[in-house]
């Protein structure tokens, strides 16, 4: 999902970067006003950081014969609400943008805005729904890092659509063309992010069921037929 | 057992809350803590989720297309699609500020981004492990 440091017109980067802005603020203010709350809350925001940290680091073979990379940015969604992962995401491609020359500063507005607000919101309305459904919590999690990753390839495509339209076929064409290249070899992936995500969370309802509940991810009585 | 090991946060921001309300509202949330710990996933369906884990990505490596030879396997999606915009005459107008010298260093790079949260998320993941063993 990173679009290459300087493929991005001047004009469009702008624009990413004016989008994405609003979100990663507040998300920053998020990260400082949780990480005061209580260690626990602290420890939490460190894992949900490392594990989008660790996930974007591995690049993993999918069916297409391409490799790509998760983007773990589901679980601190749960775990914290979408705003915070904007930032944390933020961090992670600064990161890849000044080591790796992977992604890029130029782009970071418009890759911010794929892996850290519209797949962390994409998998984070999915998850409300599945739990309003009562669906179980191993499916409603699996399915948010699922999305989360899905929705943030499919949008990165769509940003590079509107940058380099098709000249025949247009916006469209381009889309397809983009998301052929993106979108089914992210679906093992998507897949195998969903199981992690089901191992991480069966861990933390284990050891951190009260702080869970505190942040509103386990009802009460989840909590407490834990 | 310690009623109210860790209460919720509206304890502490309520100034001063009417106490038979705020007990009552709360009482689950006071059972909560002093539950010493969560449901234990079943080992085997842990198990099976690593197992699931390897063979989606087993399978993934089985079923790919074999790769013609001047294709390179498993080339990343992200480099692909630049390679498309190359193609089509698009000329980046702005280069990384530090460009790894070598895909050796690149992937340790890479590896070091790895180390580094799975450092962290142990760290976290084993305190807060800790956290509940020593409240017991």
């Amino acid at each position: 999902m990173h679009i290459a440091e300087g493929f991005l017109p001047p004009v469009q980067a702008g624009i990413w970067f004016a989008v994405s802005a609003p979100f990663v603020i507040h998300g920053a203010r998020q990260v400082v006003r949780l990480s005061r709350e209580s260690t626990e809350t602290k420890l939490l925001l460190a894992a949900a950081g490392a594990f989008t940290f660790v996930l974007s680091a591995i690049k993993l073979p999918s069916v297409t014969g391409s490799s790509s990379h998760p983007t773990g940015a589901g679980a601190g969604a749960i775990l914290f609400k979408p705003p915070v992962m904007a930032f944390l995401c933020t961090l992670v491609l600064l990161f890849q943008a000044l080591l790796l020359a992977h992604g890029g500063l130029t782009t970071l507005g418009a890759n911010v805005f794929s892996m850290g607000v519209a797949g962390p919101w994409a998998g984070y309305g999915c998850y409300v729904l599945l739990r309003k459904v009562k669906a179980p919590w191993w499916a409603a999690v699996a399915v948010c890092m699922a999305i989360a990753d899905l929705a943030t390839y499919c949008v990165t495509a769509l940003q590079l659509a509107i940058a380099y339209p098709d000249p025949q076929t247009g916006l469209m064409g381009a889309a397809g063309k983009f998301l052929s290249v993106f979108a089914f070899t992210q679906i093992p992936l998507a897949i195998g992010e969903g199981i992690i995500g089901v191992l991480l969370f069966g861990f933390l309802r284990r050891v951190a069921a009260a702080d869970l509940f505190r942040l509103g991810v386990l009802s009460a009585k989840e909590a407490t037929h834990a | 057992m310690p009623e109210n090991l860790n209460p919720p946060a509206t304890h502490r921001s309520t100034v001063s809350p009417p106490p038979p309300a705020v007990t009552v509202q709360d009482a689950p949330a006071e059972r909560a803590p002093s539950a010493p710990t969560g449901p234990r996933m079943k080992p085997w369906v842990s198990l099976l989720l690593v197992l699931a884990l390897v063979a989606v990505f087993a399978f993934s490596v089985i079923l790919a297309p074999r790769t013609s030879d001047e294709g390179e396997a498993f080339a990343g999606t992200d480099s692909v699609v630049t390679q498309i915009l190359e193609d089509r005459g698009v000329e980046p107008w702005f280069e990384p500020v530090f460009t790894p010298g070598s895909g050796e260093i690149e992937s340790g790079l890479f590896a070091l981004q790895a180390a580094l949260g799975a450092g962290a998320l142990g760290f976290a993941l084993g305190n807060l492990r800790g956290r509940r063993v020593t409240q017991q």
